[in-house]
């Protein structure tokens, strides 16, 4: 058979071509206009990854940097990633906070090497090119050159290369930076929802306890969504429903934004029975409700300390950012994106600084839940990697995200739903520029 | 002797007879094989009741933090951690294998001596027999010598590496 004469294969058969699979946002095509199908070209268009690093981390969002807690003194710096934009932020003053690019101007060299440290100035090692904390250029060796000879022209302006800066707004603690120049406030950005939730969790001054970190072989988006399904919480993370920690049948919910694009998942334990939660979970797979006890139960403890009495909430902000409290264990999460296969979560402890010796304990005995090695957060890094591999290999494929309905989006009482998943896409396709015709928001 | 090994001989007052010195290799090899053969019931064994187990990032050393990615302090906790594994959890189904270096006997007090280890672990996925590196680091342990038994009764994991590859569900 001549090659040109190949019928086509059947559909979901097809072998995905180099060009059709990186065609970038262009190539998508959505099904339904309240995406409640998702195209699994999303998570493997590498094309498309460098499009999502220009139109949303480089674009009009405020992004997660980092704790200001972790900057006491002037001159702490530390290295983060902005998408995957290498960023330095710092404590440039008292009051002030900077992040910038870490790359010189120069030959675009990584000026910054150390994980973290304190400095006044950062020095690029390949021609000493210098930079304030704030990363403008300060400096360069023989400038005007040497006995009159040499240098650079005498109109260079070391002002106009200065490494791309980013905006930093220190909310109630937290710093979040963009690098638009047209951008709503952070307030409006995080809405309602944000000024609420965020000022909870940051009311007196906190400590951070520690770091980790954990590599996904997986699209960046895959973890968004996780991030925004609560209904897989209850069945994927087994811990939570066979001791009690939180299950779909205890009261909560989900609450977004007015654009959809934040979201929280929240539950308030022992607020059902072991009855109701055993008829709900009768009959699923792999659950174990009874079965099972802790010999130690100290890492089920929790001692409210919030006068919702909320015993989890997770609120999730566009692009890179998840506050969680389980029980007594806090902490923030930066999504990383490395590359349209890998996805780096960045894990930071805290605690508060007026904590009792054995609250201290408790916290850090809490950690056990979270993370990598996370009693109930293990199983996304394998979750996300089964997708991602899975996937690849049928780019034409769809998602079915219905669970919780189709068409509008909202906020609800119950958690049984994949709507927040709906509400990442509806606001990712505006950003990105894809929105299907008539699409909802 | 070198330099380094009087300083620490001056530290613990006292070297370790050849007799400890098997006990503590003998207890790292089986400590590797336990794990490495999925015996993890057996593998608490190797542990006092009061003993404390944690994995920490370096990273969080070096900065005086005390975050940690597992803690259990104590064999019951450490018990719990097993049962979730093989009952409760979702992970990457692996083998495991360890290779741990020399003991190094740092200090001694009583019946305990503390004692380091340098370990490499590779992972390899049974669906394809793919291999990776998963983790390097160092165990810095407290063995606990009664008469010809040794256990531990402290062992921290400071974890080089920081980032996690995938998830940690099999201790190291």
């Amino acid at each position: 058979m001549n090659w040109i004469d190949a019928p086509p294969l059947p559909k979901g058969q097809e072998m995905s071509s180099i060009p059709s699979s990186s065609a970038g946002a262009a190539s998508i095509q959505w099904t339904r206009n309240d995406y409640s199908r998702v195209p699994f070209r999303l998570y493997h268009d590498p094309e498309l990854f460098r499009q999502e690093m220009q139109r949303i981390f480089r674009g009009p969002t405020w992004n997660y940097l980092a704790l200001a807690a972790e900057f006491p003194k002037v001159g702490d710096f530390r290295l983060i990633s902005v998408g995957d934009i290498p960023v330095v932020v710092s404590r440039s003053g008292e009051q002030e906070f900077s992040a910038f690019v870490n790359r010189c101007s120069h030959k675009g060299a990584q000026i910054v090497r150390k994980a973290h440290g304190n400095t006044r100035e950062h020095v690029c090692i390949y021609h000493r090119w210098c930079y304030s904390s704030k990363g403008r250029l300060m400096g360069v060796p023989f400038r005007r050159g040497l006995r009159g000879e040499g240098g650079m022209p005498e109109d260079f302006s070391p002002a106009s290369v200065s490494p791309r800066a980013m905006r930093v707004v220190n909310y109630h603690g937290m710093l979040f930076g963009t690098f638009a120049d047209e951008i709503e406030e952070l307030e409006d950005y995080l809405g309602e929802f944000g000024t609420s939730i965020i000022p909870r969790f940051l009311h007196k001054p906190i400590e951070v306890i520690g770091y980790s970190r954990q590599l996904i072989r997986g699209n960046w988006k895959l973890y968004a969504e996780n991030l925004r399904d609560t209904y897989h919480a209850s069945l994927l993370h087994e811990f939570f429903v066979t001791y009690g920690v939180d299950r779909a049948t205890q009261k909560g919910g989900v609450k977004m934004d007015a654009r959809h694009r934040h979201n929280m998942n929240h539950a308030y334990a022992a607020s059902d029975t072991q009855e109701t939660a055993r008829e709900a979970y009768a009959g699923i797979q792999g659950v174990k409700l009874d079965r099972l006890r802790l010999s130690d139960t100290q890492l089920l403890r929790h001692d409210p300390e919030f006068a919702d009495r909320m015993s989890l909430a997770a609120p999730t902000f566009f692009p890179n950012m998840v506050l969680i409290q389980i029980n007594n264990s806090l902490s923030t999460r930066q999504v990383r994106p490395r590359n349209v296969d890998e996805v780096e979560i960045f894990t930071t402890l805290f605690g508060y600084q007026d904590d009792s010796e054995d609250m201290r304990r408790h916290r850090l005995m809490s950690a056990n839940l979270v993370g990598p090695a996370g009693l109930v957060s293990m199983e996304d890094g394998e979750a996300i990697e089964l997708v991602h591999r899975a996937t690849g290999r049928d780019p034409d494929g769809e998602a079915v995200v219905e669970m919780g309905g189709r068409g509008p989006l909202g906020d609800l009482a119950h958690r049984v739903t994949e709507t927040p998943v709906r509400g990442f896409w509806s606001y990712y396709a505006e950003l990105m520029g894809i929105e299907p015709e008539g699409a909802i928001r | 002797m070198s330099a380094v090994m009087k300083k620490d001989a001056a530290i613990s007052g006292k070297k370790p007879s050849a007799e400890v010195r098997h006990l503590v290799s003998d207890l790292f090899a089986e400590y590797a094989h336990r794990i490495d053969a999925n015996e993890l019931e057996r593998w608490l064994e190797l542990f006092t009741a009061d003993a404390d187990y944690r994995i920490v990032p370096r990273e969080n050393v070096e900065q005086g933090m005390p975050g940690i990615l597992i803690w259990c302090d104590s064999r019951n906790m450490l018990r719990d951690r097993i049962e979730s594994y093989r009952h409760v959890n979702e992970y990457n189904l692996h083998w495991d294998r360890h290779v741990i270096g020399p003991a190094r006997f740092v200090a001694h007090d009583a019946d305990t001596w503390t004692v380091e280890a340098s370990y490499v672990l590779a992972q390899t996925a049974q669906e394809n027999g793919e291999t990776r590196l998963f983790s390097v680091g160092l165990y810095r342990c407290e063995v606990r010598i009664e008469g010809d038994a040794a256990l531990f009764s402290r062992v921290a994991v400071i974890a080089d590496t920081g980032l996690v590859p995938t998830l940690l569900a099999t201790p190291i």
